[in-house]
């Protein structure tokens, strides 16, 4: 099977010389165990076993009801073993680890789940990892810190340029640049150099496959939206990729933070133009020089100055809406989906439910919206809390 | 042939000289010191970096220096004014990162470039894979596109890179970033070995070469001998941009001293 390096234009492998035959490594063998009956009844027992797949596609009734308008199911990914989506891919690349022989793991994290599930993933099949994190993510995020901790891993504080996820990748890029021979790096977006945009979407497509079942068991019927947050774009493509060859409108909900017009947020397809960040050709936040920006967003996952290329590519050829929501808008969806259904959501995840609750009025009420709950809201309720005023 | 590729070609040392600094540090104006500082010291050719917010190849010590860069303005155009007051003394060449060049549009930057004077371009971050529109528009410039080699290419690779290279082919000593490091990697004289067997361009070595001694060990497997980092930390260490100077000069003479 072959793995696409370019969707459009996007995409390709813009790295170091020093890593490019590791990538063709890791290409030739995830082409080879993509269709390995043995590779895929491994993940596929991980899956139920370890992570606790399927997830519910959960209809929604109070938030139905709340909005008046279609009918909206959850896609409980917040569900998941570690609380996010992030999980599916790191077991994923874990067992393509193991299989390659690689004796260590490193990635980088944002928010700190991608951290948490790669840590969790490592502490599974028994390999030191370590975890690139910048120092202002790990301020407002010490539960995963604690957490990364707690499963083994060492976490690296990177405390250059933004000290957020743009520059925790750069560190982990060096170190792979540096310990490339024995070290697998498992990116947790649909982001970075190719194969892992294609490699990481595979991993995540689970969601939607289960979702397009899913709904069809419940509705008998395709939905007529579905919602997910964007950073780099992984629980979006996900959800995405099973639904992309029917007729199902999608939206891709980027991170406004203040206010689009204020020059802090982390809008990277709405205001950003093509360019190179961390290996690939996207729309990348940047000056006129090509000198990346710092994006902003009350969620540190959605806080990063580029996207996926492949969401790129989607949102040049029209398959998918992108749009934005700000943190004010996201902060209100948080509250009132706790309120409403009882779960608390990640802050990444309320920028999909914002969305929705600004849009329910679009659609029919026999409509079906599914939006991704890309993770639960355990990590944000500091950060929440203090936001919102609830304590100091 | 380009001009590069004369001065290697017609050299009477063991290996030219090639020292490294970030354009615009510490400032624009004492940039133009330090870069006298090169030519006193026995360059035979200059490497300027054009500060990127984001230098994934490069290690602590070239970030910081292209931080402080930034913060102070320096911008893709002033490297290129610098580049053009230097290059009717000694060849120079530019390290850019490609969304700078992607940026600027690429054939205006390979373009601007040729009109500063710049010998050469070397773009860490785009293999040969992904060059190959880049590399046709610097020869069709008479701009030589300067590639990297690393010890982890295969052969087939070093042979794919050697058909497109022209000037010299930069071989990065170790895998990893820029950087000084204390000793050279004991596996440097056989990844030379494979990369001179499939290539007659000039071999170049950087990444972690800082010291008379490193520079001695390089020049008897290669033609040209890159230090960076250790320049940058001799600039950042001095208490004013005199003593920089003197610093950098004197490493310098003492590096050259073991080259002719």
């Amino acid at each position: 099977m072959t793995i696409p390096a370019r969707f459009g234009p996007y995409g390709g492998r813009y790295v170091p010389e020093t890593v490019i035959p590791a990538l063709d490594e890791l290409t030739a063998a995830y082409e080879r165990l993509k269709g390995d009956h043995g590779f895929q009844a491994e993940l596929e027992l991980l899956l139920t076993d370890f992570i606790g797949r399927p997830t519910p596609l959960y209809f929604a009734g109070r938030l139905t009801e709340k909005l008046g308008g279609p009918r909206i199911y959850l896609k409980r990914e917040d569900l998941c073993h570690t609380g996010a989506h992030k999980i599916n891919n790191t077991v994923g690349q874990l067992l393509l680890a193991v299989e390659m022989g690689k004796k260590r793991i490193i990635a980088e994290t944002g928010a700190g789940q991608h951290g948490v599930a790669t840590a969790t993933a490592a502490a599974l099949f028994g390999i030191p990892c370590a975890i690139y994190m910048g120092v202002k993510d790990i301020a407002r995020q010490e539960l995963n810190v604690v957490r990364m901790k707690l499963l083994g891993a060492e976490v690296v504080p990177v405390s250059s340029g933004s000290q957020t996820l743009k520059d925790a990748m750069n560190d982990a890029i060096r170190d792979w640049v540096t310990n490339v021979e024995n070290t697998y790096y498992v990116i947790g977006s649909v982001a970075g150099p190719a194969p892992y945009p294609a490699l990481v979407r595979d991993f995540q497509s689970v969601i939607g496959r289960e979702a397009h079942r899913q709904v069809l068991e419940v509705e008998g019927k395709l939905p007529a939206e579905l919602v997910a947050c964007v950073g780099g774009g992984s629980n979006a493509m996900g959800l995405f990729a099973a639904f992309l060859d029917d007729d199902v409108p999608m939206t891709g909900v980027e991170a406004a933070g203040e206010g689009l017009d204020t020059g802090k947020h982390g809008a990277s397809i709405e205001r950003g133009h093509r360019g190179v960040l961390h290996g690939s050709m996207s729309y990348v936040l940047q000056d006129a020089y090509g000198q990346i920006l710092e994006a902003h967003s009350i969620s540190a996952g959605l806080d990063y100055p580029g996207v996926g290329p492949e969401h790129s590519w989607l949102h040049d050829e029209g398959r998918v809406r992108y749009d934005s929501v700000t943190d004010a808008e996201a902060l209100a969806a948080f509250t009132m989906l706790s309120e409403t259904e009882g779960i608390i959501p990640a802050l990444e995840s309320s920028h999909a439910i914002a969305w929705v609750t600004k849009h329910a009025g679009d659609y029919g009420k026999d409509d079906a919206v599914i939006i991704n709950l890309s993770g639960r809201g355990d990590k944000d309720v500091h950060q929440a809390a203090r936001a919102l005023g609830i304590m100091e | 042939m380009s001009r590069i590729e004369e001065i290697f070609k017609n050299r009477s040392k063991k290996a030219l000289l090639m020292p490294y600094t970030t354009g615009g540090y510490p400032t624009m104006h004492n940039c133009r010191h330090i870069l006298d500082a090169f030519i006193k010291g026995g360059a035979d050719m200059i490497e300027m970096g054009v500060p990127f917010s984001d230098p994934l190849a490069d290690g602590p010590v070239v970030q910081a220096s292209t931080q402080e860069a930034l913060e102070q303005g320096v911008t893709p155009d002033d490297v290129l004014q610098l580049a053009s007051e230097f290059s009717g003394r000694i060849p120079v060449v530019l390290m850019v990162y490609y969304n700078c060049v992607y940026a600027y549009g690429q054939d205006r930057f390979i373009e601007a470039a040729a009109k500063a004077g710049v010998d050469g371009l070397i773009v860490p971050d785009l293999p040969v894979d992904e060059g190959g529109e880049f590399i046709e528009a610097c020869r069709s410039r008479g701009v030589d596109p300067i590639l990297l080699v690393a010890p982890t290419s295969p052969d087939e690779r070093i042979e794919l890179i050697a058909r497109s290279a022209s000037g010299f082919i930069y071989c990065v000593s170790v895998a990893g970033v820029t950087g000084a490091r204390t000793s050279l990697s004991d596996q440097l004289p056989d990844f030379l070995a494979r990369v001179r067997a499939r290539t007659k361009a000039p071999l170049a070595v950087g990444f972690g070469v800082s010291t008379p001694e490193h520079a001695a060990e390089v020049a008897k497997h290669a033609d040209g001998v890159i230090i960076g980092s250790r320049l940058i930390n001799l600039v950042s260490d001095a208490p004013d941009i005199d003593s920089a100077c003197r610093a950098v000069q004197n490493l310098l003479s003492s590096v050259n001293k073991v080259l002719v």
